[in-house]
């Protein structure tokens, strides 16, 4: 009686019959998916095709997986201990012990720590006595804090991102003795971390370009790559062959990528759902295509080559000024400013504010376009396109608009990477980039520009330190893919704060969220 | 007059491959709403399944040696279409239209990547192994060629696609799956088990690229980890020329896709004959919306 009261679900019942079952469909499952891939090896032998025999890591990875479900079984059934106790032992067998393969021990101490964490909640909730209503409201909560701290959060990110160049230099001077000339700060400004969150701004460029049509606008477009790389060819080519300066040539390559982006949705826009998925996919092969076989005008294979830096005015970034009227950097700033030396990164640090600045603008466009009708008009859309037709909307030139939006944002993303690389070809333009950048959008919580840059964090940044694995490394991105959907599948920050707000509504909410705060600190 | 009998040979051969892939995109659509885009992986792993197996079997009489070998594949393959439902699909159900894709995205990279880690990067030749064909046509110096291979794999096709109709419209499960189509709630509430029903339409999606893979390895002799991305968008687009959610579309579109590559590739540029395809597809859609066998989709407020 005591347990409806408290609105406990009952304690499922341990089973153990029921768990020798599923442990031995486990294992039987695991078998069936590795005897021909993980035992049974093709391998070149005096160039004849052989099969190796790799019972060992076959073996342990089976009984990885079989203790790995026995864990979560524990879990199911609310027993955490046994759980924390499995765990630990993966872990500890994962770190101290020589499996026959390297990845076999990661996997083993991922799953350990997986495990040991998710055991360690359960645990920390059976001793709190928090129930699953008291779980919903503190996650509501939690959401409500977010959206109300929002504008600070931003502020704090944008400051940092500003003083990312040179945040070594600034913490060497506020706390020397603290830290001193400790490795940790002098790498937190390198080139090479400036160089990665340059990538990073790229993608979040891509991705933020992309949300218009995927977050706003409700549209599935699998075949965003074709603007970036229409965007890049076309960077690359005015400064080729007409030689247009970067500043010159990025709007004009956000023209041509617009212009695309609306000859392309032009004919698709009608289909509905899948099929308008199936047909940009299809639109984003085509243009590779093409630019593979288009030879005179794009290299073909090969790409173009020796696209020009950006440089602003007539300064460049080089150790000498070899076009006359022009000057270096090095020079420009020892003259106007205190004598520098000439240094590589200069140039890394000025990319790193154009693709900020770029992000910038993309961002404040996007937060104000939205509360615009045409914003409005995409919201309604989104949530029903008949009733929003049925209110006079023109769906086809709303949706045009998303289309040629995003495909200039996707056009100015492509115009910088062709500028940061100095090379492009037709490899960097395939359907995974679509992907990589559809799952930005999607995991950072669709429509929200905060979970999106997260989200691009998480999904560029975390390979990036992982360089040495190249090998695992896009198994495990594929991997991480679907975890994190199954943890979070309606992305990292997910809620959705309504646009436009009848009168008044706004305040509530706000002291609603304050309410809310007071009470989970009470 | 020659030349052209030679290219529809060719073209019937890749569009039966292209339909049984297409099914297994076809069937999971119309059960769950989502595009699987790991299915394309499925018949890859099949196709490397059958070079496991062939490498394995060498010694084996040919006839029994394929007979094995498609057998294991299939089931294999099953396995693996299984468990992709399990972990990567089901936790997702029911949440937004897109989780589910993504997580089908992430799928594919794992998969293809883990083929490649664990079996090499290089391509995995196996020797020819079916010789021989009817010339059945001649005109003045050019011999119309019909491989035996072709035969094989055009019958065993038809075959296949005949039986797999047979379960879809006369058996038990094939009745569940189709009430689990129109309508998961109702099917439930009148005693069908959902999860195994899409549970099955896994595993006979997988068994159907399987005998792809295993037809493409015969075919082609070679196979690569990469193979399973362009064929599956192929049959991917396939299943949506004949109309998704429709399974004799799939196999019509199958068939057109493959026709289309084969003529284009002989009569134009072989280079273009991937954007012949897609602009045919934008073309039908154009046109028909739903495909050329789907039923258009009426859509309330």
């Amino acid at each position: 009686m005591s347990e409806a009261i408290n609105n406990l679900p009952p304690k499922p019942v341990f089973d153990l019959q029921a768990v020798a079952r599923e442990l031995l469909i486990t294992f039987a499952i695991g078998v069936g998916i590795m005897i021909p891939m993980v035992l049974l090896r093709t391998t070149d032998r005096n160039s004849k095709l052989v099969i190796e025999y790799h019972w060992e890591e076959m073996l342990f990875a089976l009984i990885l997986l079989v203790v790995g479900r026995l864990g979560l079984i524990f879990l199911d059934k609310q027993k955490p201990m046994p759980t924390l106790i499995i765990g630990l032992a993966m872990a500890i067998a994962g770190w101290t012990f020589e499996f026959p393969t390297e990845v076999l021990e990661v996997f083993m101490l991922a799953a350990g720590i997986i495990l040991i964490i998710r055991a360690g909640l359960a645990l920390w909730r059976e001793a709190k006595g928090v129930t699953e209503n008291d779980r919903e409201n503190g996650k509501k909560r939690r959401e409500l804090l977010l959206k109300h701290s929002t504008g600070y959060i931003t502020i704090v990110v944008i400051a940092i991102a500003v003083i990312l160049p040179f945040l070594t230099d600034l913490l060497q001077f506020i706390l020397p003795s603290i830290w001193g000339d400790s490795g940790f700060v002098v790498g937190l400004s390198s080139r090479y971390v400036v160089d990665v969150f340059t990538l990073i701004f790229t993608y979040i460029l891509l991705a933020w370009g992309l949300n218009i049509v995927v977050g706003y606008a409700g549209l599935l477009d699998l075949g965003f790559v074709a603007f970036y790389a229409v965007g890049s060819y076309s960077f690359a080519i005015l400064a080729r062959d007409f030689n247009l300066g970067f500043w010159t040539a990025l709007p004009l390559a956000g023209i041509i990528a617009m212009t695309s982006g609306l000859v392309l949705g032009f004919p698709v826009l009608k289909l509905r759902g899948d099929y308008f998925a199936i047909v940009t996919l299809g639109f984003g092969e085509i243009v590779r295509i093409l630019l593979l076989n288009l030879y005179d005008l794009t290299g073909g294979p090969d790409g173009i080559n020796g696209i020009p830096r950006p440089g602003f005015g007539n300064v460049v970034f080089a150790r000498t000024a070899k076009v006359d009227g022009t000057q270096t950097f090095t020079d420009f700033f020892s003259n106007t400013f205190w004598q520098i030396d000439y240094s590589t990164t200069h140039r890394i640090i000025f990319l790193y504010y154009i693709v900020l600045v770029l992000c910038m603008l993309v961002a404040i466009f996007t937060i104000r376009i939205r509360k615009q009708p045409l914003g409005r008009a995409w919201e309604a859309l989104r949530e029903n396109e008949i009733a929003a037709a049925s209110l006079g909307i023109n769906r086809t030139n709303i949706k045009l608009a998303a289309f040629a939006i995003s495909a200039t944002w996707g056009g100015f993303a492509g115009a910088f990477f062709a500028s940061r690389q100095g090379f492009i070809s037709p490899e960097s333009y395939t359907f995974i980039e679509s992907a990589i950048i559809l799952a930005i959008v999607v995991m950072g919580g669709m429509g929200n520009l905060m979970g999106i840059a997260l989200a691009a964090i998480i999904l560029i940044g975390l390979p990036e330190l992982f360089r040495d694995l190249n090998e695992y490394r896009m198994a495990a991105f594929g991997f991480g893919l679907v975890l994190i959907m199954i943890w979070r599948p309606t992305g990292l920050i997910s809620f959705r704060d309504p646009t436009v707000l009848l009168f008044g509504k706004k305040k509530r909410e706000h002291e609603e969220a304050v309410d809310a705060t007071k009470e989970g600190n009470s | 007059m020659a030349y052209f009998l030679q290219q529809l040979i060719n073209g019937v051969t890749l569009g039966a491959v292209y339909g049984l892939i297409a099914i297994g995109y076809t069937m999971v659509y119309g059960i769950i709403g989502m595009i699987n885009f790991a299915h394309g992986e499925i018949y890859m792993i099949g196709a490397f399944i059958a070079v496991i197996g062939f490498t394995l079997f060498s010694g084996l009489p040919l006839v029994s040696a394929i007979l094995l070998v498609l057998a294991l594949s299939m089931i294999f393959t099953a396995i693996y279409g299984w468990t992709i439902e399990r972990t990567a699909y089901r936790p997702l159900r029911n949440s937004f239209r897109l989780a589910p894709l993504i997580s089908a995205i992430g799928m594919s990279i794992f998969l293809q990547n883990y083929v490649q880690l664990l079996q090499g990067a290089r391509v995995r030749p196996i020797p020819p192994m079916i010789k021989g064909s009817f010339k059945f046509f001649q005109d003045s110096d050019f011999v119309v060629n019909l491989t035996y291979l072709q035969v094989i794999i055009v019958v065993s096709t038809i075959a296949l696609m005949t039986v797999f109709t047979l379960i879809i419209n006369k058996t038990a499960i094939g009745r569940q799956q189709r009430a689990c189509e129109q309508d998961k709630t109702m099917a439930s509430l009148l005693g069908v088990n959902v999860d195994h029903t899409i549970s099955m339409t896994f595993i006979m999606g997988a068994m159907l690229a399987a005998f792809a893979g295993v037809m493409v390895t015969l075919y082609y002799g070679v196979v690569h980890f990469f193979i399973g991305f362009l064929a599956g968008m192929k049959a991917f687009t396939a299943a949506v020329l004949g109309g998704i959610g429709s399974i004799p579309g799939a196999m019509l579109g199958g068939l057109l896709i493959g026709l289309i590559e084969a003529f284009w590739s002989a009569y134009f540029t072989i280079e273009y004959k991937d954007v012949a395809t897609f602009v045919i597809l934008v073309l039908v859609l154009i046109f028909r919306p739903s495909g050329l066998l789907g039923r258009p989709e009426i859509e309330k407020v």
